[in-house]
């Protein structure tokens, strides 16, 4: 069945697009960057949707286990995900400072005082 | 919160999903860490939205919204089936991971041998790409100096509602937290974990800690210019595994040079290694967290 075998990648595409649609559609820099959060999770589901091999266990040496999942997206999500909370972190903190030097965090009035 | 239960259900799925170490780097991270950024950021900025600065076109993005979503739905089709063996990504450099890995290194574990041995440059890439954004929110948000007894906004209001149990509770906890860290830390090797997961959470244990005693008693317990030292060192000691193999003839981060028995090398090196991103990561992270939190309070909220 083919919706069974791309369920999880059509699942990623949905909250991928959810992710998306925040981050164009909202102009409160708070909400845009919990929209890239949840857009970068739905890369991690992706990710490692892919390195799963069905009835394979997880990397890790077992005697008598022949499958085991692909350990490579797990180095690369593993260190992706600290690596985005740190860049998150970033993010914020830049937040803070465009609301303590304008006043404000939604984007359309930011443009306005930039016109000015 | 709702953030916070995000994080968590992602984390159960990557377990369901054999991605032990990336379920226990999403559960500290996703569940725990994250979500208080967000909300001290919330507190600083103010947590209402003006309304009336509410973009008008929210048709336009969901029409571009639905169109990309559609366009890679189509994409999907010709993906092999989830959790295909044959799959052409299990099929490049996966098996020589699995099958060679055991014997090469010498660690059941793979994910970390891959981590810390075949792919410690990239590795070394992040952690520096850590230490980086950490040194981008203390600038960004620079603490002062002058006063050490600042009062925080914060710490009002922690000693304003004295949640008695919650901090017996704590006082229990954060104990055993630490020494769960240190043991995923230097366990990493044969179970899940490593240095990514142990840093979050000794960090997390600490950032505990703090709130629910203010960041003044907090303070006390994690000297912050000893933290920030040891951010760099942790980064520094990676690198200076390769430059002892770079120094010894060989190639930068080969851990021959460390021992006679190549399965020995290998074992140190990713020891050092993992430990190297273990402090980098706990001091970054306390950094960031001090830094977002002694920030409450300071900015005029209207």
């Amino acid at each position: 069945m083919i919706i069974f075998d791309l369920l999880n990648y059509w699942v990623v595409i949905i909250l991928m697009m959810i992710g998306f649609f925040i981050v164009i559609s909202r102009g409160n820099l708070v909400k845009k960057i919990i929209g890239l959060n949840i857009f970068q999770v739905s890369v991690f589901i992706f990710y490692i949707s892919v390195g799963n091999v069905r009835g394979g266990t997880a990397p890790i040496f077992l005697e008598g286990a022949t499958l085991y999942s692909n350990p490579l997206p797990h180095v690369l999500i593993l260190t992706a995900i600290v690596v985005g909370i740190a860049t998150t972190a970033l993010a914020l903190s830049l937040v803070i400072r465009i609301k303590a030097s304008y006043g404000t965090i939604e984007e359309t009035e930011i443009l306005e005082q930039d016109k000015q | 919160m709702l953030f916070s239960i995000f994080g968590l259900v992602s984390a159960s799925f990557f377990m369901n999903k054999d991605a032990v170490d990336v379920a226990f780097t999403e559960a500290a991270v996703g569940a725990g860490i994250s979500p208080l950024l967000m909300l001290a950021t919330l507190a600083i900025v103010g947590r209402y939205q003006n309304t009336k600065a509410l973009p008008t076109r929210p048709l336009i993005s969901l029409t571009i919204v639905t169109i990309t979503g559609a366009l890679l739905i189509i994409g999907t089709l010709d993906m092999p089936a989830f959790g295909a063996a044959d799959a052409p990504s299990q099929l490049h450099v996966a098996p020589r991971y699995i099958q060679d890995s055991v014997e090469e290194i010498g660690i059941p574990n793979m994910v970390t041998s891959v981590l810390a041995s075949y792919r410690a440059y990239d590795t070394l890439g992040e952690v520096a790409v850590i230490f980086t954004a950490g040194i981008g929110v203390l600038s960004l948000l620079a603490f002062s100096h002058a006063n050490r007894k600042e009062k925080h906004l914060i710490d009002d209001i922690i000693e304003l509602d004295e949640h008695k149990i919650l901090r017996i509770v704590i006082k229990i906890l954060v104990a055993p937290i630490l020494i769960f860290a240190l043991y995923v830390q230097f366990h990493g090797d044969f179970g899940p974990g490593g240095g990514f997961q142990a840093g979050v959470i000794f960090a997390a244990a600490i950032i505990l800690y703090t709130l629910f005693f203010g960041i003044n008693v907090g303070k006390k317990v994690v000297n912050l210019s000893i933290v920030r030292v040891f951010s760099a060192i942790g980064l520094l000691l990676y690198g200076s595994v390769g430059v002892v193999s770079f120094v010894s003839g060989k190639n930068y981060l080969d851990y021959h040079v460390l021992a006679e028995n190549p399965q020995t090398a290998q074992h140190i090196g990713i020891v050092v290694i993992e430990l190297g991103v273990g402090i980098t990561v706990a001091c970054v992270m306390m950094l960031i967290f001090f830094a977002f939190f002694e920030r409450i309070g300071k900015d005029k909220v209207e």
